[in-house]
């Protein structure tokens, strides 16, 4: 029995008991092996037996449920859009291997130098004819096919330039073998050009066949990060452990991850902990410890432990979706500097034909003789050299490698013009906290013995300097007191009672406030480290203080000192007051600080900045400073949990790894490096070859173009710049 | 000058002419979007110039018949899209373009054109 499979959408489905009614539905069908319905994706996939169920049956058993079924529109695979292309292809190998040995055999046959060497019967025009019917009719066919339609529409391109050029070589070829008679009358030579027609051909396909497998490398990227998609999850459904599609796993569902590993869905740890390596999607090398709270992103692989953990994101909302989903757009965006290219090309193939009857009257009036055999070789060399395709490929093969690199390293562009933009920055701006900083301060000294009455004390606090005190106590194991009649007092500190102790902590007007007067030396010096002290006073009297400040984030100095070198300034702003903020530029070699800043400001600062002529790239969460970010010439977002902030961004760095900021703008400068010498190669072979072929240099140099060099040169100008774009691939950034 | 040589030049000069006349003064017939429109893939784009109204999800639904390896991908660089259009399988395509403009689309390698009328 021969059964069949077939994946196709379903309209009108709105929740899961559509999927249970469908599902009943297609089952009753007879011939019907087994069907499943995603709600998620509108889709059915059923396997049957075609000699049972038909196509009408499976839509009327849809239709009797009260949905329509689109079966015309059956969704190929990527397995089946794989081997389609590869059959594709391999018929192309095999027209180009036929055309081109026929090819070679007519070559060697007719052409002086070689014929004399050939076995008699190849000299024999009528042979000849018989091997270049194949090569023209049954390999050049895929010509006239996008030819035909094309002239329907009053549109030429590629393939028109190559099916007349190679149909006037042939025809004319076919003439002479059958009525040679009637041009030796007129007193030419019957001479075939049964060489031409066919080596065009075989060398174009060959040049098609290489492009087309160069071009699946630009694409790569986006493949290997599908791929990265774990098919199964395994999780609790009552009460027992089942393996489902990924595609079944629902938010709320308890997933369980064993070692080694993917894990399916993003989602946050309930029980268990593990060592988790993230690199495929963030590019961060060195396995993550993740506990219970700690979020998990889909995809990445679980290394140590087991643990079971809540999905949050599934389907399209989760963390991989959404970079594929990214990189897929900016694949297909629009870079600026292709304008001039689309403008070209609308009316290259038109002006080229011109070009080739130009050629032809020129040479027939004007040309030495044989003048028809002249005019004609070199229309057909201007036919056969034109080579729009490669003006086509120059820009969007570099902007998918270059994106590509990018979301491969955790650099996530978001299209075309940002990467464009990026190469042009000469400022960066970097938000400080959470950017440059981890955003969490810590303490970071402890004068006195102080730490057990202040973390006492800022139980009842939410300011975040009190987290962090607390943190630190939490860490010391210190016995948290009770504290009575607590109070905060806003821009100054906390006061309370505890063990029936008067306790004051905060900065110095809240000593002033209270008439404490301050006994230590250090504050100053830890001020100007950047640090927020706090001093602590017991019943009037000072005993001691805790300095807390905001970590550096492990890359910031090295990526700051990378930009630097690089030539482009960078800047600092933040609302902290002037003498943390410097401390902090110091430490990390800023020497421009925006200090006191207010969130709603840092706009305004950038549009400063930028009216100062610069180019300005502005770093953040892309969170709160969303408008700063969208305000700069580029905005990038610093990634952060599961939530890609792209769109006040041009560019997001998953990898939180401050380094990649110069990488991302070197990757902009090599893209566009190798976006302009495609083009430059893709225009310039047009502008000295096609008047080569047109014969501008035979007059002074005795030049011409043979058509058989043309289609050669012709095949490896779109391989070349593909080539280059693939080239690309081997920067280090 | 030869009588053959005067045919070649008007032959010639008719040929431009005509080439010119066939390819680059042809008249773009638009078509009016209300919610959904096919779009045929074969030699072209037929229709080839579509007109939608702005803020509006329109679908186009592109089904390729032509085996022509260029066709194979359509790129609407403006909105970020690129598909595969893989022979005889109808795509669909959801737009819901913001700015009023011309929009152009093209092939993957930029030969075979079409227009996008936002109004």
């Amino acid at each position: 029995m021969s059964e069949i499979k077939k994946t196709f959408p379903i309209k009108g489905m709105h929740c899961a008991s559509c999927v249970r009614v469908l599902e009943k539905s297609l089952g009753k069908v007879d011939g019907v092996l087994s069907c499943v319905v995603n709600l998620a994706t509108e889709s059915a996939i059923v396997i049957y037996d075609p000699k049972k169920a038909t196509d009408n049956d499976l839509a009327s058993a849809v239709a009797n449920a009260g949905y329509k079924a689109e079966l015309e529109q059956e969704l190929k695979t990527e397995d089946e859009q794989r081997q389609a292309k590869q059959k594709e292809l391999n018929g192309l190998r095999n027209k180009v291997i036929i055309s081109l040995f026929l090819g070679a055999l007519i070559l060697w046959g007719s052409f002086p130098g070689l014929m004399e060497f050939a076995p008699s019967f190849l000299t024999i025009l009528w042979i000849q004819l018989i091997l270049a019917i194949p090569v023209q009719f049954w390999a050049g066919l895929t010509f006239y096919r996008a030819t035909i339609p094309a002239l329907r529409h009053r549109t030429a391109n590629m393939d028109t330039l190559v099916a007349i050029g190679t149909t006037i070589a042939f025809s004319y070829s076919a003439f002479v073998t059958i009525f040679p008679s009637l041009l030796e009358g007129i007193g030419v030579k019957p001479e075939p050009y049964f060489d031409v027609s066919t080596v065009i051909i075989g060398l174009i396909l060959l040049g098609r066949y290489f492009e087309a497998k160069a071009k699946a490398g630009t694409s790569e990227a986006i493949k290997k990060l599908i791929g990265l998609q774990a098919k199964t999850a395994r999780v609790l459904r009552d009460g027992k452990e089942v393996d489902i599609p990924i595609d079944q796993v629902v938010i709320g569902d308890v997933v369980r991850v064993r070692p080694g590993e993917k894990i399916p869905v993003d989602g946050k740890i309930l029980e268990g902990q593990s060592s988790i390596d993230e690199s495929m999607i963030t590019g961060e090398s060195i396995p993550i410890d993740k506990a219970k709270g700690d979020i998990v992103i889909g995809a990445t692989l679980n290394k140590t432990g087991s643990f079971l953990y809540k999905a949050t994101k599934v389907g399209a909302d989760t963390m991989l979706s959404q970079i594929i989903k990214l990189v897929q757009e900016a694949q297909a965006s629009k870079a600026p500097i292709q304008r001039l290219v689309d403008l070209i090309s609308s009316y290259f193939v038109p002006v080229v034909l011109i070009l080739a009857i130009t050629t032809f009257v020129v040479w027939y009036v004007f040309g030495p003789s044989p003048v028809f055999l002249f005019a004609m070789l070199n229309a057909i060399a201007v036919l056969i050299i034109a080579c729009p395709c490669a003006m086509g490929l120059a820009t969007p093969t570099a902007i998918m490698v270059g994106t590509g690199i990018g979301a491969n390293k955790g650099i996530l562009i978001k299209d075309a013009q940002s990467l464009e933009t990026a190469r042009k920055i000469n400022t960066i701006i970097f938000d400080k906290t959470g950017t440059l900083t981890n955003g969490k301060p810590v303490v970071t000294d402890i004068v006195g013995d102080v730490l057990q009455l202040a973390a006492s004390l800022e139980k009842g606090s939410e300011h975040s300097l009190a987290e962090a005190i607390i943190n630190k106590g939490e860490e010391e194991r210190v016995k948290f007191a009770n504290v009575k009649d607590f109070k905060a007092v806003p821009g100054h500190g906390v006061v309370g009672l505890v063990d029936g102790k008067r306790v004051v902590l905060g900065n110095r007007k809240m000593m002033e406030k209270e008439g404490i007067k301050i006994e230590n030396s250090q504050i100053e010096k830890m001020e100007n480290e950047g640090k927020t002290v706090m001093m602590l006073g017991v019943n009037g009297k000072f005993t001691g203080l805790i300095a807390v400040a905001d970590t550096l984030k492990e890359t910031a100095k090295k990526g700051v000192e990378k930009l630097q070198k690089m030539g482009i300034e960078v800047v600092m702003i933040t609302g902290d007051n002037k003498r943390t903020a410097d401390a902090i530029a110091k430490k990390l070699g800023i020497k421009r600080v925006l200090a006191e800043v207010l969130p709603d400001q840092k706009e305004a600062e950038v549009r400063k900045i930028q009216a100062e002529g610069k180019k300005v790239a502005m770093v953040g969460d892309g969170i709160n400073d969303a408008p700063a970010l969208a305000g700069a010439d580029i905005g990038i977002a610093m990634g952060t949990g599961t939530d890609v902030a792209i769109e006040s961004a041009g560019i997001t760095l998953i990898n939180k790894d401050l380094r990649s900021v110069a990488s991302a703008v070197e990757l902009s400068k090599k893209t566009m490096k190798t976006i302009r010498l495609n083009l430059f190669w893709a225009f310039g072979y047009n502008i000295i070859l096609i008047p080569v072929a047109m014969g501008v240099l035979y007059p002074n140099f005795g030049i011409l173009l043979n058509p058989i060099f043309a289609s050669a040169a012709m095949a490896l100008s779109s391989i070349s710049v593909v080539g280059n774009s693939l080239l690309l691939k081997r920067i280090k950034i | 000058m030869e009588l053959d040589k005067i045919f070649v030049i008007i032959f010639s000069i008719a040929g431009i002419a005509f080439t010119y006349w066939f390819f680059l003064m042809k008249k773009e017939k638009e078509v009016n979007v209300e919610n959904e429109v096919d779009i045929k893939v074969s030699g072209g784009y037929s229709p080839e110039v579509i007109s939608i109204a702005k803020g509006k999800t329109t679908k186009i639904n592109f089904l390729r018949t032509d085996p022509t390896e260029c066709l194979s991908e359509v790129v609407l660089g403006d909105f970020k899209i690129r598909k595969e259009l893989p022979l005889n399988q109808k795509v669909t395509i959801e737009i819901t373009p913001q700015k009023v403009g011309e929009f152009g689309y093209s092939c993957g390698m930029n030969m075979y054109h079409g227009k996008i009328v936002v109004k």
